[in-house]
C-alpha cells in the first residue's frame, strides 16, 4: 500500500466561486457597470427597493436587472417598470451563485447599463458566502424581522457594504431597539453604509438614491 | 441548505489537490470552521457522503478544527471567544465589540494514499 502523505492545501472553500466572481468583476469594470447584490429575508423589501431605484434613477441612468427565483412574479413587476431583466430560475437553490451569473450575464449587453440590480434568493444564510462579481453587497435588514438579526445571521452582516434597514415606517408600532441592533452591526462591520428607509413612505431613500448615484460615476470615471 | 453548495465546492478543491500530489485515494479532510462562519459540520458531512461517493475521496473522514469567533473590546481592548455574538465586554461593561475572528470556513490541508 502506498505510504500516507499530508498536503497542505489553506484555501478557504467556495475559491472556485470566487474566481468566476473575479471574471464577472473584470467584465463590469471593463464596461464600468455599477453592480449590486441584495440580499434580504423573504419579504423584507428587496423587489420593493428594486422598483423605487427604478423609479427614480431610470431617468439618469441605463439601468437593468437580474432576479434569482422559481416564479417570475418578482421579474414581470420589474419588467413593468421598462428595464430589461433577466430571471436566473434557480430551481430552488438557496442562493446565487457565479456561475448563475456568469449565464444570465451572457445575454445581456453590459455596455449599455450603468447600474445592475441583481435580486438574490430571500434568505439571510446562503448569499453571504457567495460573491457574484458585484461592486457591492446590499443586506436589507426589516423592523419586523425584529432587531437580533445581527445576533443571528453574523456572516450575512459581516460581508455587507451597505446596510438598509426597511420598513421604518413600523418602528411606532414594533418593539424595536435601534441602538442594540445598530450595536450588533457595528460590532461585525464597523463602519457599514447605513440607510434606514421606508419603500412604502419614501423615508429615507433620498440617501440611498444618493449614494448610488456617486458610486455609478465614481465607477465611469474610473 | 447551502452546504450542499459549499460541500460540492469542498470536493472539487479536494480532488484538484488529491490529483495534483497523485493521491490513490484521499483519506482524510481537516477542516477550520468559525463559530461566525454560518457552516453546520453535520450538514457538510451528510452531503459528503452524497457528493464523494464515486470517487477516490469516497472514505475520507472529515475532521473539523473549531474557531470560536473572537471579539475584541473597543473600551478596554479586551479578547474573548464565544460562539454568539456578545458585545457587552465582560471585563468593562461597554458595549463597543468588534468581531476580529472566526468567520472562517478553510480546507487545510488533506491526507492522501
Ligand atoms: N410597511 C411596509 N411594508 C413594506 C415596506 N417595504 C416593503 N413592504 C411590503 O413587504 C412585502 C414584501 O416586500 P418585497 O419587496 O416583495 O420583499 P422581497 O421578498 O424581499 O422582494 C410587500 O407586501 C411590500 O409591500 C415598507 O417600507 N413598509
Ligand atoms: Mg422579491
Ligand atoms: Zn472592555
Amino acid at each position: 500500500m502506498a505510504p500516507a502523505r499530508k498536503v497542505e492545501v489553506q484555501e478557504q472553500i467556495l475559491s472556485a466561486n470566487d474566481r468566476l466572481a473575479e471574471a464577472i468583476r473584470q467584465q463590469f469594470t471593463k464596461h464600468k457597470v455599477f453592480a449590486v447584490n441584495m440580499m434580504a429575508s423573504p419579504g423584507g423589501g428587496k423587489t420593493s427597493l428594486i422598483l423605487r431605484t427604478v423609479e427614480a434613477l431610470k431617468d439618469e441612468f441605463r439601468l437593468a436587472a437580474v432576479d434569482g427565483d422559481v416564479v417570475p412574479v418578482d421579474v414581470e413587476k420589474i419588467a413593468a417598470t421598462g428595464i430589461p431583466v433577466t430571471l436566473i430560475n434557480t430551481g430552488g437553490s438557496c442562493h446565487l451563485d457565479a456561475n448563475m451569473m456568469t449565464g444570465a450575464l451572457q445575454e445581456a449587453d453590459l455596455s449599455s447599463i450603468d447600474l445592475l440590480i441583481v435580486e438574490n434568493v430571500g434568505n439571510l444564510i446562503c448569499p453571504a458566502g457567495f460573491d457574484l462579481g458585484t461592486d457591492a453587497k446590499v443586506v436589507i435588514a426589516s423592523v419586523p424581522e425584529g432587531d437580533d438579526k445581527p445576533y443571528k445571521y453574523p456572516a450575512m452582516y459581516r460581508g455587507a457594504d451597505v446596510l438598509v434597514l426597511n420598513k421604518i415606517d413600523y418602528l411606532a408600532v414594533e418593539e424595536f431597539d435601534t441602538a442594540y441592533f445598530r450595536r450588533g452591526v457595528e460590532a461585525l462591520n464597523d463602519g457599514v453604509v447605513f440607510f434606514p428607509v421606508s419603500c412604502r413612505t419614501g423615508e429615507g431613500l433620498e440617501g440611498w438614491y444618493d449614494w448610488l448615484r456617486q458610486q455609478i460615476r465614481k465607477k465611469k470615471e474610473r | 441548505m447551502h452546504e450542499l453548495g459549499i460541500t460540492d465546492q469542498l470536493l472539487t478543491l479536494t480532488l484538484r489537490h488529491a490529483e495534483e500530489a497523485g493521491a490513490k485515494r484521499v483519506t482524510r479532510l481537516n477542516l477550520v470552521i468559525g463559530e461566525f462562519s454560518s457552516v453546520v459540520d453535520e450538514s457538510i458531512k451528510f452531503y459528503w457522503d452524497m457528493l464523494a461517493k464515486d470517487t477516490i475521496a469516497a472514505e475520507a473522514k472529515l475532521c473539523f478544527e473549531r474557531v470560536p469567533g473572537l471579539l475584541e473590546c473597543g473600551n478596554c481592548r479586551h479578547r474573548y471567544t464565544l460562539a454568539e455574538l456578545e458585545v457587552v465586554c465582560p471585563v468593562c461593561g461597554m458595549a463597543q465589540s468588534r468581531v476580529v475572528d472566526g468567520d472562517q470556513f478553510r480546507l487545510a490541508s488533506i491526507e492522501i494514499e
